[in-house]
Order: structure tokens, then C-alpha cells, then sequence
């Protein structure tokens, strides 16, 4: 982003920075600088400035120090430009357990980049995130807002290869699983599934 | 085993619709109006009744904790707040109840925000979530649209409202008050307790905050009976519980299981037994990663609950089984959770600003062996120098998985540290 | 009252204590770093812990309310650890650079890592770098020594009333800052420097200059503005190295404004260290003998009536008496210390204090300030209005320029003449003066200066007549910007025409000589063509047309007595000697009115005193405020319709010390570089 861009809401943003300011009692508006800072960073591309920060301090009648604070604390925000899909590794130990090390390493083999860098064409950011609360299908990896599970490196290459190519990617298990049941086959609830399937 | 009638959570892995026709289907609002009805007493005797403990790893009894809250307002309002704020290693429970049964979560919070006198619930859920709050916005609209949440929610005359807030990438939110200062707008900062939520909360209201597996159960319990959950489990640690499997079995997954259930047997049950079988078993950390882990030993006769976890120094914590077999560098693994608790740490607070980021340091080079042997002690005692000293849990939880490893497999530091010397005296 | 048990000792606190609190109260030190008591309660250092029984772990003292029964420890092998685990936590990243850090001999991390900590150093790991943060021309920073306590972010949020301080990152990478690192907006902003307990924020004009050991401790009062804050002067040789607070509950706490604390430079340069007389068209330097003797020339054949003085913002009360009573011996008795042309009055003293206290705005309940803005007047009484704001529910309105004074204001106008509604009732802020229980109204120079003055005098005070004043009550205040100007007021030095009469009649060649006491205020080409004797500090204003120059003694340099706007008597205390032939003031009136031949009865300053007590009868009670008795002052008359404005432009342009000092000029540029807006104005 130039820095001679003036930073406002679009119609779209603006609508929704108000139903998020409704939700919180009158004079409460600060609690809406969370969500203010998310409907910013996805219209401004994936990341915040200085800019924006002021602007959402003036929009909701903060300090804009106490902005800043929030928009550095929470590792949800940017501060750098991302990616078009920011693959994002989770790295703790139950994924760790599972072969994150060989995701990771398959991520920066496909995309040749290191951890924290940007693809020159600027469709891909490589990060390392904690915990992603995905356990049970580790190891996953979240792309913007989807989560990709149960991957392998072979997987995880076809992902980002399809995701390079333009093509439809279906988030969740990248085995075919179903959601969190164990593979091959939930072990509970076997006479509620299939009732009403689809309903 | 857990019978399947005996089950809540009947579309845990989202076989069916997550939304309002199929969740009325499988029983969700039916009866609403009538529970409330019965009033606030009877709704916190029941709950007090089920014997539930918070699903959020404290434990906490969840009809007592209700019933902290202030009967009459002294002109403030109260809220509840719910705690969606999952983030807890090898913790992915609550993820499935929003994405796949979120009227479980929404009608829970109408009764338990009744029972509290509370004028809106808030669903504090990680911004990750991003799908998961979704469904939940959806969900929340569609029982806007019926009239189960509103002026008049369902009919009984009382407001009440629930809204999503998320999160934005930040695991001590998890801890309560941290929790209310984002829900303000603010760092996730712990708060000093005393007060408490229940007196002075979010914007200085009395507020209560529960997991969203603790108000999830809620209308269950109630429609069947406080005694009905009681009756599962064991004595103080009753009734179902979601647990999640993860780490080096066959088939990670998450299941409803009876409180009390053996390890092994919800091991092989449910999660097609560890990698290699039983008896290539290394270690469980059983409750989360703030738990300390345990030796196939112990795993292959402990029972999942509160107690018995806790009388083997470890503890139920979210339920969130982590496997490892034999395979696993458990000096790594361990020293991995050091990394979490220190990329986690608000900063507030001295021990655990300044701890957690030395217990990681003295954890890496034990996981490559370069280290002195006395170093082992010396980093136990700047676990207990955090351990209890802090303003939140959180300088706990960095503490205990070292702690974990040093009681059970200080003899594998010791023998890296033995062959990183050996090695360099070649 | 809750009793608790502190080590074994018994002690009864007020409810809302906190045990930190009652340990302190039973004699018992806790050590903290976060913890201040003027601050809100942080509880991150953790230093504080303590044992209580029945407890499972230990407790944050300075969080935990103190409560009936409870069993406190602080001496337990428990404690002990707790402490010294903190006190490593606190040094395993800090840099141990004492011998190159200006925090050393006085820094609360080494007094107290000496007292509890482990003693050796178990951390084998890199130490934690941190980049310095630009903080303006005052602090200094090195970050890497910061331990987070977050009192100087408390303090600019809560106290300076500035929330441009924050903590950015979290975690071990966590990082205080001023936002964008820009200069702190605030005329408080030198006290994060007290507040640091560590040497993350040090005083940069200060930097590397001296040891806190080798200085000399002076306790005065500081002369920058009427408030009278207590301050510390740090001296090395003949060198004002620094001001520091002093502790005084009732007027400044323990803060001191920026002007305060940093125009010490301005003591130094551009000082008078030798008279000067006047030959042909140049100041020629002369010794005291030849400078007595050019006022006695000066003098000859001149009448009385012939003859004024001005005394100016900074004079204490012996020189003014002083040069009111040689005035005496030459026939005149036209002094005036108004030089801002204020219509404030002399006689009813409680006309022209805050009679209230500084401290009494804390009972107020609603305070009507026309013409004022005390954050650039009094920042000390800013920050107690801020406070009385924030705890205790007062509640302001304004008549005035707009400014931001870090509260919620009702602003009225700046149109002076709305008084008249005030007065007659119909006006908002007459309803919110009779509604409240302890109503004040405050009145500023900017007001009074006007042409209309002393009708906007009359108006307040019927004002405050109708509405302030109660028996147990008086909420008629006035503001002073001179430090000077109360004792002026109480010696009575008011002139029929002011100051502007004076220059007028110097215009006009009705006056013959005219002696100006540090008067710097005024625009002096009036006295082009006046015999013009300066009695001064500094190469200001006042020597612009001078033609025989007496160097004087600054505040740091004498024993003077002042009297502040709450109409307390303070005194100063000599740090160090006046440089050069300078002396002190009201002894070069004594000398000189030997040489005219009519030597005033004192020698000594205890007889002056005594001779001042006799015309001002509470001259000796020195740190003493109260309500003076109620009367009548003012004159009726219309007030036009126009705006008042501000008496300030420039915080830090005020007098001839602050003028000379180039650390005000680097604030001033800043924050905003209001420098060059106010070149050239009087006042």
C-alpha cells in the first residue's frame, strides 16, 4: 500500500464495523477494536499500518497507543504485506507428533521460500503458528481461513499446487475423513449417522 | 462404554446439519420455555445436582459457580461469557460442538445466562475459528429468526441475547479475566483476582465465564435430570465428557466418553489403539499440554478423571489425551510446549515473562544434549520459581510439563546429556 | 477496621488497605517495584509477595485487600525464595551495567537486589536486547534495563492525563514506548524519570553528569509558577545539576512540572554577574561602588513622584519590601507587581488566593474556571484537578479559550461577558454552581488582565458571593501565574494606573526613573528615555533599555519568601552562591540606600522579616493555608463582549530562567515549536 493512500471504509466495511459496535453495550465501542482491526486488515489486503490503526483509533474513540497495543499483542494481525493465501503450520506437539517438521519442510520445498517470507509473484506467506486447535487432525496447516487437515507432504504439495494453479480446494481432512471421527469409521453415535443426512 | 443414548453431543463429527431444523431433530430447544420456567433455583440445584465440573480444565463446579452470581442487580447488568477461546495443545473439543451442534452452545447459554440473571451471553471464540464462528453466527440468527433468543426469548418473557466475539491469536485469553480485558478492547492481560468475574467482570459487570462444553451439557442435563448425569462417572467426577485423541495412535480423533473411562481402554477403543500397539506406548500427557505427562506405566491403568489424574501428579485438564510412542524424542516434545508458553506469554508478569523464555532456552539444549547435569535442578527450581508466583495460571502451566519430564524421564536428559559430552570428547 | 496479624504484630487497618499497605503500618518493609500509591495497582512485579495462612500460594500484597483475620508472613524461607526467584527473573535479562548507568546509587533494582536477592547469577543464556526508544528532549531511555513494572505508562495515562504511553508486543518481546516514540505530550512527563525504578528512563539533560553521591540536597520551593512545589535542589560546586520533587501532600504530592524540573540550565547562562552603568550609549561593567554611585547621580533633583517601580513574576517578598521601603526613602510609593496589567487587587486577601488549598479541589464538587488553563498555568494544579476529576467526582466548566486540559470540560465560550448570565442565575453554569455542595469558581490572570478587568473581578466575586461562599466553605479562588505576585499583593504593591500607568508616564516623560525588580514582562522601549535601574538575574527583557544594571540573586541563590496562590508562605533555601558580583536582592537595597543616606532599618534578613511580619501579619507562618476572611473587591462596572484570551502561550517561555534555558526551547520545538508564535511577547 502507498503511503499517500488515505485509508477509509469501504460500504461493505463500514456496515460491518457497525453491526460489530451494536453488539457491545453503549459506550462499550472499544470492545469492537478487535473485529475492527480484522475487517480493516482483509480490505486493506492482509495486513495493517500505522494508517489504519489511527483511523480505527478515531472511529472508535481511543488512544491510538491503545490501538497499537491490541494490533501488536494478538498474532492474528499483520504488519507486513501476506501472501494472496497465507499458509500457515502449525508447529506444537500434538502436530509436531505427526509430521509437521515434514509439512513445513514440504511448504518451503514447493513454494521455495523460508519461514516468514513471501513468494515473489505474492500468492504465498509461510508461517509457523502455535496450536492451531486441530489436534486430532494434526497435522494441520490453516490457508487464510480454512483449515487443511490430516496432511502429508504429498498432500500438502497437491494443495499448494492446486492453490498455484487456481484450482477449488476443499478444507478439512485431506484424507477423506470424516471431521474428527477416527478414519474408517466412527466407534459412537452409529445409529444417529446417516438419519437425516443432508437435512 | 458410554451408551450412545447416554450421549449429548449426537452429531459430533457434523454427520448431520449443524442448523436449526436438524438440531431441533435431535432434540435441541425442545422444552426451553418449560425448563426456564421452573426458575432459577431449580435450574442451579439441577445443575449442582449433575455434579458437572468446568470442561475447561479447572474443573470448577459449574451450578456453584452460577450461583455466585448477584441474585439482584445493584443496577448493573450481568453477563455470561463463554469460553471459545480453545487454544490448549492437543485441545480441539469445543471446535466440534460450534461447527457441528451450535444450538447445544446457544440455547445453553439462554438457561445458564436465565440462571445468572445476565442480559446477554458472549462467545469468546479464537479468531483462528473463523468457519466455527461462522456456523455459530449462523446458528445464533436462526434462533433470533425462531424467537428463542430476543425481547421474549422463547416465549418466556425474559431478553436475552448472544453475540460472537473473536479472538485474534492469542492463547492466554483463555485464562478468564484475560479473556474479559480482550472482550473490552484490550490485551488479553490477566486480570488481579480479587474481585472476581462474579463481582466485578466484563465493563465492571458481574460476570460469569464458562467453557462452552460446560453450558453446551447444560440443556441435556436439565431435560434429563441432574441425577441422570450424576449417575455416569464416578463420585465427583460425573458424567460425559468430549476427550480428544491425539499424537501416535492409529486414529486420532474426538469422542464423548463416560468420565472415569480407563486411558487404555479410550485409547483402543476409540483411536484404534497406539501406533506400534500398547506396549509401544512411551508416554501420555493426559489433560491438555499444561498437564504433566505420564509413563506407559501409569497409562495403563489410569482412569480419565479429575481425581484419579490428579493423584498421580497429573491432571483431567481439557481431556485432551496426547499420545506418544516409542518413537518420540519426548525431550523435544516437552521442550516444544516450552516454546508454546513462551510465544503465549502475555509479558505481564514477571516469572512468566522472564521464565518462560529461560525455561525454553535450558530446554532446547537438553534437547540436543548440551548441558550440564546440574542444570536439570537448577531448571527445576526456576519451574517452581514461576509455579505459583504468577498472576494467571499460565506460569503454571509452562512449569508442569518440565516438571512432568524431570519425574518421569529425567533419566533420558540425563543420558543426551551424557552422549552430547561423550560425542564431543571424540 | 480490619485487624490482622503482620509477622506476629497485630495491626488494625482502615477498610480498603491493601496488606502491602498494612505491613508498611506495621513497620514491616515489602519490597515491590510496580507498586506506587499514586498509581493504580498494577501487581506485575511480583516482587511483593507474601505468605498468608490458609493461602495456597503466596499473594501479591500490594493487590490483596487487607482483611479481618488474616495471618500474614513476610519473613518465612517461603518469602524468601518467592523473593529472591523474582529478583532473578528481574536481573536475567537486565544488563547489570551499573557503572555506566545514571540510575546507579539510586536505583530501587539495585538497593533491592543487594537486600533480596540471590547474589550470583545462574542465567547462561543471551541476554534480551531491547532498542532504545526516542522520547524527546527530557528522557532518556535504555530500554534494555526496563522490568516492565508499567508505572510510567500508569503514570501518563492516569496522572498526566495523556494516554500516549503503551506496552507494545507481548510477551518476552514486550516494549514500552511512547506512541510512534514521539515526545510525551505533557508538561508532567519528567516524573516517569522519578518513577522508573530502574535506569530504563533517565533524565537527559542530566545524563552522565553526575553521581547522585556527590551532590548536595537543598530543600526549597520552585519559583516557576504560583504554585509553589516543593522541590530538591541538587548541587556540585556552584552547579544546579538538578530539581527533584519533595513531598508535599497538600500542594504538589510528589510531582513537579517539566519547567520545574528542567530550567536549571537557564541558571547559567545569560546571568548578570557584574553591574553595569550606562556610558554614552554603551553598558559599561562596573564594580558595586560606581553602580551605587551612578543611582545616586541618577537621582539627584528627582521628586518622588518622579520615581516607580516594577517588581517582576519571580521577586521574593524581602526584595520586594526591600526596594518598597528605599522607595519610601526617596518619597514614592508607586511600586507595582502587577506587570501583566492584571486588575487583581491588594486588601482583601481572600480576594485574591484560592482560598479553597490546592489540596480543597479534591472536596469540590464543581469548579467554574474563567479565563484559566491551569495545564499550562499550574500543570501541579492541572494534575489535582485531573485527579478530583477522576476519584472524587468534581465536575468543570469553562469560560475561555478552548484548550485540552486531560478532563472532561463543559466549555462555555471564551466570551467574558456570559458572567453577567452567570451572575444573575440563568446561566448552565449558575445551576451547577447552586446545585453543588462545594461550588468553586477560579479566576485567571488572562481575565483579569483584560481592560475590563476589575468589572470581570466584581462579577466573579459576587459570583462566588452568591453561590462559594458558606461558612465552612470558600470556593473563590485565584489563579496566579507569578510566583511572586501574591506576596506583591500582600505587600500591597498596587498602583492607581498599573503598569501600564507607569509606562505611560515614563512615555510621557512624567517619570524620571523607574527601578524594575526581574521585571521581564513588560514591553521596556516605553522607558527609552527613562532613567531605568534593573535589579535582575538574567540579560532579558528588563536590560534591554536599562542604564545601570545591579546583578541579583536567582530563587536557587537566596533565602526568599514567597507566597503562593493559595496564599501559603514558603521559603527557599540558598543552594548555591549567585555567580560573579551578584548578590542577594534586598541587601543591594540595604547598601544602596546607605549610599543615598537613609539606610533602612535592618541588617540582617531575620530583622527585614520582622519588619515584614509588621505590614503582613502572617508573614511568619510559614506552610500554612487557609481561607482568608470574606469581603468586597472588584469594581461594577460593564464587561464587553469578547474573548478572553489565553494568559500562556508558551509553557515554556514564561520568565527570564526558562527564557535562557535551552532544554524549554528544545521542548518547545517538541512539542509543536511554539517557540518562534511567542518571540517578542511580554507575557
Amino acid at each position: 500500500m502507498s503511503k499517500a493512500t488515505t485509508f477509509a471504509w469501504t460500504a461493505d466495511s463500514k456496515k460491518l464495523a457497525k453491526h460489530h459496535i451494536s453488539k457491545y453495550p453503549e459506550g462499550r465501542q472499544q470492545s469492537a477494536v478487535m473485529p475492527l482491526l480484522d475487517i480493516a486488515q482483509r480490505q486493506n489486503g492482509g495486513h495493517l499500518t500505522i494508517e489504519i490503526m489511527e483511523y480505527i483509533a478515531a472511529y472508535l474513540d481511543m488512544a491510538p497507543i491503545k490501538v497499537q497495543e491490541v494490533a501488536t499483542f494478538y498474532s492474528m494481525y499483520r504488519h507486513k504485506p501476506v501472501g494472496k493465501h497465507h499458509v500457515q503450520v502449525c508447529g506444537t506437539t500434538p502436530c509436531w507428533l505427526r509430521g509437521s517438521d515434514d509439512i513445513m519442510a514440504a511448504c518451503k520445498s514447493r513454494l521455495g521460500i523460508e519461514l516468514g517470507e513471501t513468494t515473489k509473484d505474492g500468492q504465498f506467506t509461510l508461517s509457523e503458528v502455535e496450536c492451531a486447535g486441530a489436534c486430532v487432525n494434526a497435522p494441520a496447516v490453516a490457508i487464510n481461513d480454512d483449515y487443511f487437515e490430516d496432511l502429508t507432504p504429498e498432500s500438502m504439495t497437491k494443495l499448494l499446487d492446486d492453490l498455484a494453479g487456481g484450482k477449488k480446494v476443499t478444507p478439512g481432512p485431506q484424507n477423506g475423513r470424516q471431521t474428527s471421527a477416527p478414519d474408517g469409521g466412527a466407534t459412537t453415535l452409529k445409529e444417529f449417522i446417516g438419519k437425516e443426512e443432508g437435512a | 462404554m458410554l451408551a450412545d443414548k447416554d450421549r449429548i453431543f449426537t452429531n459430533l463429527y457434523g454427520h448431520q446439519s449443524p442448523f436449526i431444523d436438524a438440531a431441533m431433530k435431535r432434540g435441541d430447544w425442545d422444552g426451553t420455555k418449560e425448563l426456564i420456567e421452573k426458575g432459577k433455583d431449580w435450574i442451579i440445584s439441577e445443575m449442582k445436582e449433575s455434579g458437572l465440573r468446568g470442561r475447561g480444565g479447572a474443573g470448577f463446579p459449574t451450578g456453584l459457580k452460577w450461583s455466585f452470581m448477584p441474585k439482584e442487580s445493584d443496577g448493573r447488568p450481568s453477563y455470561l461469557v463463554v469460553n471459545a477461546d480453545e487454544g490448549e495443545p492437543g485441545t480441539c473439543k469445543d471446535r466440534d460442538l460450534m461447527r457441528h451442534d451450535p444450538h447445544k452452545l446457544i440455547e445453553g447459554c439462554l438457561i445458564a445466562g436465565f440462571a445468572m440473571n445476565a442480559i446477554a451471553a458472549y462467545i469468546y471464540i479464537r479468531g483462528e475459528f473463523y468457519r466455527e464462528a461462522e456456523a455459530l453466527e449462523q446458528a445464533i440468527d436462526e434462533a433470533r429468526a425462531k424467537g428463542f433468543l430476543g425481547k421474549d426469548a422463547c416465549g418466556t418473557g425474559y431478553a436475552f441475547d448472544v453475540f460472537v466475539h473473536r479472538g485474534a491469536g492469542a492463547y492466554i485469553c483463555g485464562e478468564e479475566t484475560a479473556l474479559i480485558e480482550s472482550l473490552e478492547g484490550k490485551k488479553g492481560q490477566p486480570r488481579l483476582k480479587p474481585p472476581f468475574p462474579a463481582n466485578v467482570g466484563v465493563w465492571g459487570c458481574p460476570t460469569t465465564v464458562n467453557n462452552v462444553e460446560s453450558i453446551a451439557v447444560a440443556p441435556t442435563i436439565l431435560r434429563r435430570g441432574g441425577a441422570w448425569f450424576s449417575g455416569l462417572g464416578r463420585p465427583n467426577n460425573t458424567g460425559t465428557k468430549v476427550f480428544c485423541i491425539s499424537g501416535h495412535v492409529n486414529n486420532p480423533c474426538n469422542v464423548e466418553e463416560e468420565m472415569g473411562i480407563p486411558l487404555k481402554e479410550l485409547i483402543e477403543k476409540h483411536a484404534g489403539g497406539v501406533r506400534g500397539g500398547w506396549d509401544n506406548l512411551l508416554a501420555v500427557i493426559p489433560g491438555g499440554s499444561s498437564v504433566p505427562v505420564l509413563p506407559k506405566d501409569v497409562c495403563d491403568t489410569i482412569l480419565m478423571d479429575f481425581d484419579s489424574l490428579r493423584d498421580v501428579q497429573s491432571g483431567l485438564g481439557t481431556a485432551a489425551v496426547i499420545v506418544m510412542d516409542k518413537s518420540t524424542d519426548i525431550v523435544k516434545a516437552i521442550a516444544r510446549l516450552s516454546e508454546f508458553y513462551k510465544h503465549e506469554s502475555c509479558g505481564q508478569c514477571t516469572p512468566c515473562r522472564e521464565g518462560t523464555g529461560w525455561m525454553w532456552r535450558v530446554m532446547e539444549r537438553l534437547v540436543t544434549g548440551e548441558a550440564d547435569k546440574s542444570e536439570i535442578d537448577m531448571l527445576l527450581e526456576v519451574t517452581k520459581q514461576v509455579e505459583g508466583h504468577t498472576i494467571c495460571a499460565l506460569g503454571d502451566a509452562a512449569a508442569w510439563p518440565i516438571q512432568g519430564l524431570m519425574r518421569h524421564f529425567r533419566h533420558e536428559v540425563e543420558a543426551r546429556i551424557d552422549a552430547y559430552r561423550a560425542k564431543a570428547a571424540e | 477496621m480490619p485487624t490482622l496479624t503482620i509477622d506476629g504484630t497485630e495491626v488494625t487497618v482502615d477498610p480498603g488497605t491493601t496488606v502491602l499497605q498494612a505491613c508498611e503500618e506495621a513497620g514491616v518493609e515489602v519490597p515491590r517495584f510496580c507498586y506506587h500509591e499514586r498509581l493504580s495497582i498494577a501487581g506485575n512485579c511480583r516482587m511483593c509477595l507474601v505468605e498468608m495462612e490458609k493461602a495456597p500460594k503466596p499473594i501479591a500484597s500490594c493487590a490483596m485487600p487487607a482483611g479481618d483475620g488474616m495471618v500474614i508472613h513476610t519473613n518465612t524461607e517461603q518469602v524468601k525464595k518467592a523473593r529472591e526467584g523474582v529478583m532473578e527473573f528481574l536481573l536475567i535479562n537486565h544488563p547489570l551495567d551499573c557503572p555506566i548507568c545514571d540510575q546507579g546509587g539510586e536505583c530501587d533494582l539495585q538497593d533491592q537486589a543487594m537486600a533480596f536477592g540471590r547474589g550470583n547469577n545462574r542465567y547462561d543464556e543471551n541476554k534480551r536486547a531491547v532498542k532504545d526508544k526516542e522520547m524527546g528532549p527530557l528522557i532518556s531511555t535504555t530500554m534494555t534495563r526496563c522490568i516492565h513494572c508499567m508505572r510510567c505508562v500508569r503514570f501518563s495515562e492516569e496522572v498526566a492525563g495523556v494516554p500516549d504511553m503503551g506496552a507494545l508486543y507481548r510477551g518476552e518481546n514486550m516494549q514500552i514506548t511512547t506512541y510512534l516514540e514521539k515526545t510525551l505530550d505533557s508538561e508532567m512527563s519528567g516524573n516517569v524519570v522519578d518513577l522508573c525504578p530502574v535506569g530504563a528512563l533517565t533524565s537527559k539533560p542530566y545524563a552522565f553528569t553526575a553521581r547522585s553521591w556527590e551532590l548536595k540536597h537543598t530543600q526549597s520551593v520552585d519559583v516557576m509558577d504560583a504554585v509553589g512545589s516543593n522541590i530538591r535542589v541538587d548541587t556540585r560546586g556552584a552547579a544546579v545539576m538538578r530539581f527533584l520533587p519533595r513531598l508535599h501532600e497538600e500542594i504538589n504530592e510528589e510531582w513537579i512540572s517539566d519547567k520545574t524540573r528542567y530550567a536549571f540550565d537557564g541558571l547559567k547562562v545569560r546571568r548578570l554577574d557584574a553591574a553595569y552603568v550606562r556610558k554614552g550609549k554603551k553598558l559599561v561593567e562596573a564594580n558595586w561602588g560606581e553602580a551605587f554611585a551612578a543611582v545616586k547621580t541618577a537621582l539627584k533633583g528627582v521628586k518622588g513622584n518622579e520615581i516607580a517601580a516594577i517588581t517582576g513574576d519571580l521577586a521574593d517578598m524581602e526584595s520586594m519590601a526591600a526596594l518598597k521601603d528605599l522607595m519610601g526613602t526617596l518619597g514614592s510609593d508607586r511600586i507595582e507587581c502587577r506587570q501583566d496589567g492584571s486588575h487583581a487587587e491588594s486588601g482583601t486577601r481572600a480576594g485574591y488566593i484560592m482560598n479553597s488549598g490546592i489540596a480543597g479541589v479534591e472536596d469540590a464538587d464543581y469548579l467554574l474556571m474563567v479565563g484559566v488553563n491551569p495545564r499550562l498555568e499550574a500543570p501541579i494544579l492541572n494534575t489535582r484537578i485531573r485527579k478530583a476529576v477522576r476519584h472524587f467526582g468534581l465536575k468543570v466548566g469553562t469560560i475561555g479559550a478552548s484548550a485540552d486540559l486531560t478532563y472532561k470540560v463543559d466549555e462555555y465560550g471564551d466570551d467574558a461577558s456570559v458572567l453577567d448570565a452567570v451572575l444573575s442565575g440563568k446561566h448552565d453554569a449558575a445551576k451547577a454552581l447552586k446545585a453543588a455542595k462545594k461550588p468553586m469558581i477560579m479566576v485567571g490572570q488572562a481575565a483579569l488582565a483584560r481592560v475590563d478587568g476589575a468589572a470581570i473581578l466584581k462579577a466573579t466575586r459576587d459570583i462566588a458571593d452568591k453561590y462559594c461562599v458558606s461558612k465552612d466553605w470558600n470556593g473563590f479562588s485565584m489563579l496566579h501565574n507569578a510566583a511572586g505576585r501574591v506576596g506583591g499583593l500582600d505587600l500591597g504593591l498596587t498602583t492607581d494606573g498599573g503598569v501600564n500607568g507607569i509606562l505611560s508616564d515614563a512615555r510621557d516623560g512624567k517619570l524620571k526613573l523607574v527601578f524594575l525588580l526581574g521585571a521581564d514582562e513588560i514591553d521596556t522601549s516605553a522607558l527609552k528615555d527613562t532613567m531605568v535601574v534593573y535589579i535582575g538575574t538574567h540579560g532579558d527583557e528588563g536590560v534591554k533599555n536599562a542604564d545601570i544594571i545591579l546583578p541579583a540573586a536567582a530563587y536557587t541563590e537566596k533565602l526568599g519568601t514567597y507566597a503562593n496562590t493559595e496564599g501559603r508562605f514558603q521559603r527557599t533555601e540558598k543552594a548555591t552562591f549567585a555567580p560573579g558580583a551578584a548578590r542577594e536582592d534586598w541587601t543591594i537595597f540595604r547598601a544602596l540606600s546607605e549610599v543615598l543616606g537613609n539606610t533602612l532599618p535592618y541588617d540582617n534578613l531575620a530583622a527585614l522579616r520582622t519588619r515584614i511580619a509588621k505590614d503582613v501579619p502572617e508573614f511568619e507562618q510559614i506552610d500554612v493555608q487557609k481561607a482568608a476572611e470574606w469581603g468586597d473587591f472588584g469594581t461594577k462596572g460593564k464587561i464587553a463582549q469578547g474573548a478572553i484570551a489565553p494568559a500562556i502561550e508558551n509553557f515554556y517561555h514564561t520568565n527570564p530562567i526558562v527564557r535562557a534555558s535551552q532544554i524549554m526551547a528544545d521542548c518547545s520545538e517538541a512539542r509543536g515549536g511554539l517557540v518562534e508564535e511567542a518571540t517578542g511577547t511580554n507575557g
